[in-house]
């Protein structure tokens, strides 16, 4: 199981996902230097991510989408401000309209990704901030409306096989 | 289960099995919207709208009130959070992620 740990910090409004993987950090970082492989991992297999501007540099924005099961689409954006590569990168993460202008009514996050070679593999330690508890919770309750969506789409999935 | 449970679960569920209440919810959610906002949002009714909202109202996924003519909708979080009690969270994005990031990675190697 690659999942080392996840802690979800209610004082410090974050989120951090360890992990373990069985790849050298070099090709843990092309994931996410690649957008045709970054698609394949950001959203879940009902809500597949089609990234439209992929600029992983300082100052650079990553522009993408998410599909639901009956092409309902979700716009988000990442704004890129560090990049060391292959051991970091720093960015804000946030919902957007669908000409990808940030949504200001729900929270962006700042996130710090980071990999590190440990025991033969990557530690990939991926970090969320949220700028008060109110802007975590309401992103714990949207995602949460995705998990019954998605859920629902498998059970729909389940009954027509 | 008991069936007042089950009543329940099929209105949150069926409340859940349409599109613009899902994005109304969502909308709901982010704070209280005023009905006619909402409406403005869609390419329907506001007759049309109006409707959905109660679907969601009577599943008790958002409550309404009222101030001089307009009415304000906003989400209600606890029920939303029971209802998906047993269905994922941000933790179970992550662990998506994860397992797909070692998929592709072990598919590449092979």
């Amino acid at each position: 199981m690659p999942v080392v740990d996840v802690k979800k910090d209610l004082d410090a409004f974050s989120l951090t996902i360890v992990a373990d993987f069985a790849a050298p950090v070099e090709r843990v970082w092309q994931i996410y230097a690649d957008p045709r492989q970054l698609e394949r991992v950001w959203g879940p297999p009902e809500y597949p991510a089609t990234f439209v501007d992929h600029e992983l540099r300082p100052g650079g924005v990553m522009n993408y989408y998410m599909t639901g099961p009956e092409g309902d689409k979700y716009c988000g954006y990442w704004r890129i401000s560090d990049v060391s590569e292959p051991d970091s990168f720093t960015f804000a993460d946030g919902f957007a309209d669908e000409d990808f202008n940030p949504n200001t009514d729900l929270p962006e996050s700042q996130n710090v990704y980071s990999f590190a070679a440990h025991d033969g593999g990557t530690r990939a330690t991926f970090v969320a901030t949220y700028p008060s508890a109110e802007a975590l919770q309401q992103v714990l309750d949207m995602g949460m409306i995705e998990g019954a969506t998605a859920a629902m789409g498998q059970i729909d999935a389940f009954l027509a096989a | 289960m008991i069936e007042g449970d089950e009543d329940r679960a099929d209105a949150l569920f069926h409340a859940l099995a349409d599109r613009t209440r899902r994005d109304i919810l969502r909308r709901v959610l982010a704070g209280e919207h005023s009905i006619s906002t909402l409406a403005g949002f869609y390419d329907m009714s506001f007759a049309a709208v109006q409707k959905h909202v109660a679907v969601l109202e009577r599943a008790g996924l958002l409550t309404k009130r009222r101030q001089g003519r307009e009415a304000f909708a906003s989400g209600d979080v606890q029920v939303v959070r029971s209802a998906a009690s047993l269905l994922s969270e941000f933790e179970e994005v992550w662990r998506g992620r994860i397992s797909r990031i070692d998929d592709l990675i072990n598919q590449l190697k092979e």
